[in-house]
């Protein structure tokens, strides 16, 4: 929910996590300087430290899936600002300014894929399209996603990169995790497999909501992941949070994760599971 | 969270309480006196009941989240004990503890047998610390979905009473996996072979609120706030100053009205004029009313029926073009 300040945050310096353009690039958490050409190579990993930079839904399509075989769907839903809401701009001005800062119409992008040669529906949100958080849209948009895979009888993806739901729309976005919580129901009660994958970060609603559902869950390493922001969680109990508290080794430590998984295991790891629920046994 | 006072009154609410006040003090000097002081009384009664009007058909959306605040509001107890005829409470979730911030419970309201949930929040600190201001753990929404098991197993509807200015933020909370209680609880009550039917009495604060808040009827009393954020949340966010919930409750749409208007609720639940904590017994009537209405419909719909119609309520929520 705080991806707003977060944005006014970064401005101030150079943005840390999203890469500058230019041919290098500084790793935000050893400090190496990596050529960008490389660093691409590398799934956008330091290869000096590991530190998994934070990417966009396209990288993440051209990581996961077979060469041009992710055909996006319901391109093209578009926010309406049914509240009217207004802060410093109103909500429909930022809106259209992300829309053309980005070039995306929302926070996630949904569509058919093939993943080692399986078929899969996926959807992957996006933290550049403010913060990765969930209105009206995104929650439509993924509960297609979800009824797409019960259509076509094959396995749905869902990666989260959000910090939760979205204030402008108020009690449409909480509803969104009702909405795309009650699709996933009805999805697993058709027994398809849903494999929710976590990146840095996944908190508020989102994680409330579609990214706990998954018959797996699998995370980025040092993602941040949780329901509650770590500032606010401070600001509540008045005491300092514990070193790693809501990060991917955590949260495993803790029961809620299944698998950790390097970006560059991850499509591979990932087809081991399609495999695994496409199998059939003899009988 | 609010301050616990013994007599609490909003600002909005000083008008009226001075002249209640007043027509008291009157009343007491007639009788000690022996003036014929009636007319004067009723006619400033009648004035009154005007004031009461106006303030109350004009208030803010900030007001009302006041009023769905007012300490001297009726919580879910206040209600239950109330409404119900038979109402035993059982404790714990079966895996880690017992959440004080929900209470749950097997209830008798008129000629049903239900599953009944409800947050609580305490009267004063000594019990807003016990009860946690009515903010859950996980183990209180894992408690509420045992005891939805329940109802599934022994055919019973279920009813929940909303009222949490929020899921609790701590350390404990996130390490039992807050998220993951919460989605599973709407995962699950969407697709509930029973009846569910949410009541929002006074805060339905973000997922906390929605936690138990998935269900074939949504009905809302009044004065209630129900939004995705707390005003102050939002307000600290893109305001970068909580100080400015008023605007942020205005932004967002919070109030009962709102909501219908949005197509969220079923129904709005009218409270005693003044708010429901001017009279708790009417106002736990009205909405025991309100309930047995839907029940009394509900009850009459086949399970697969009731969850495909939920289905395509909560399908239906949202707003986009395309
Ligand atoms: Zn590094």
């Amino acid at each position: 929910m705080d991806w707003f300040k977060r944005t006014k945050q970064t401005l101030k310096s150079v943005p840390k996590t999203e890469l500058p353009d230019g041919l290098w690039v500084k790793c935000e958490n050893c400090g190496e300087i990596i050529y960008k050409k490389e660093l691409e190579k590398k799934l956008y990993v330091c290869p000096k430290c590991d530190f998994h930079f934070r990417i966009t839904s396209k990288e993440y399509i051209r990581i996961l899936f077979d060469e041009d075989s992710f055909k996006e769907i319901n391109a093209n839903l578009m926010t309406v600002d049914s509240l009217n809401f207004k802060d410093s701009k109103p909500y429909i001005d930022k809106y259209m300014a992300t829309v053309k800062k980005t070039g995306m119409k929302e926070a996630v992008v949904t569509g058919t894929a093939k993943l080692e040669k399986h078929d899969v529906v996926a959807a992957i949100m996006d933290f550049k399209f403010l913060g990765g958080s969930m209105g009206s849209v995104v929650g439509e948009k993924v509960a297609r996603a979800i009824d797409k895979a019960l259509e076509l009888k094959v396995p749905l993806l869902i990666l989260s990169s959000s910090g939760g739901a979205r204030m402008h729309e108020g009690i449409l976005s909480l509803m969104q995790m009702a909405k795309t919580s009650a699709k996933l129901a009805r999805l697993a009660e058709n027994k398809i497999p849903y494999i929710s994958i976590l990146t840095n970060p996944t908190t508020g609603g989102t994680t409330a909501s579609y990214a706990m559902l998954g018959d797996i869950i699998l995370a980025e390493p040092d993602a941040l992941i949780g329901f509650a922001g770590p500032r606010v969680i401070k600001q509540t109990i008045g005491q300092d949070l514990p070193p790693g508290f809501q990060r991917s080794e955590f949260v495993l430590e803790h029961g809620f994760l299944d698998m950790i998984v390097h970006r560059h295991q991850l499509k591979q790891r990932i087809a081991g599971i399609l495999d695994f629920f496409a199998h059939k046994n003899p009988h | 969270m609010a301050k616990k006072k013994q007599r609490f009154v909003l600002e909005f609410e000083k008008p009226i309480v001075n002249l209640e006040e007043k027509i008291a003090e009157m009343r007491e000097y007639a009788l000690a006196s022996g003036l014929e002081l009636e007319d004067d009384i009723k006619r400033l009664e009648k004035k009154a009941s005007q004031l009461r009007k106006e303030i109350y058909a004009n208030l803010s959306r900030w007001q009302r989240v006041q009023l769905a605040r007012h300490p001297q509001r009726p919580y879910s107890l206040d209600y239950i004990s109330r409404m119900c005829s038979y109402f035993e409470e059982l404790h714990g979730d079966r895996r880690f503890a017992d959440d004080k911030a929900i209470v749950s419970g097997l209830a008798k309201l008129e000629e049903f047998s239900i599953i009944l949930i409800g947050q609580q929040k305490g009267k004063d600190t000594k019990e807003n610390l016990y009860r946690n201001f009515g903010m859950p753990h996980p183990e209180g929404y894992r408690k509420a979905m045992r005891l939805m098991e329940l109802a599934v197993k022994f055919n019973k509807p279920v009813v929940t009473l909303i009222d949490t200015p929020g899921a609790f933020p701590g350390i404990g909370a996130e390490e039992r996996g807050q998220a993951e209680a919460i989605a599973y609880n709407l995962f699950r009550m969407a697709r509930l072979p029973v009846p569910i039917i949410n009541v929002i009495i006074g805060e339905g604060a973000s997922g906390g609120a929605l936690g138990i808040g998935v269900g074939d009827r949504i009905l809302m009393t009044e004065n209630s706030w129900y939004s995705v954020i707390s005003p102050e949340g939002c307000a600290a966010i893109l305001w970068r100053d909580a100080s400015h919930a008023p605007e942020a409750a205005e932004a967002m749409k919070v109030t009962a009205p709102d909501l219908l208007k949005l197509k969220i609720i079923d129904e709005i639940i009218k409270e005693p004029e003044g708010g429901a904590h001017r009279d708790y017994d009417l106002a736990a009537n009205v909405v025991k009313e309100a309930i047995l209405k839907h029940l009394r419909e509900l009850v009459k719909i086949p399970p697969k029926k009731l969850i495909e119609q939920r289905m395509e309520k909560f399908s239906k929520m949202g707003a986009w073009k395309e």
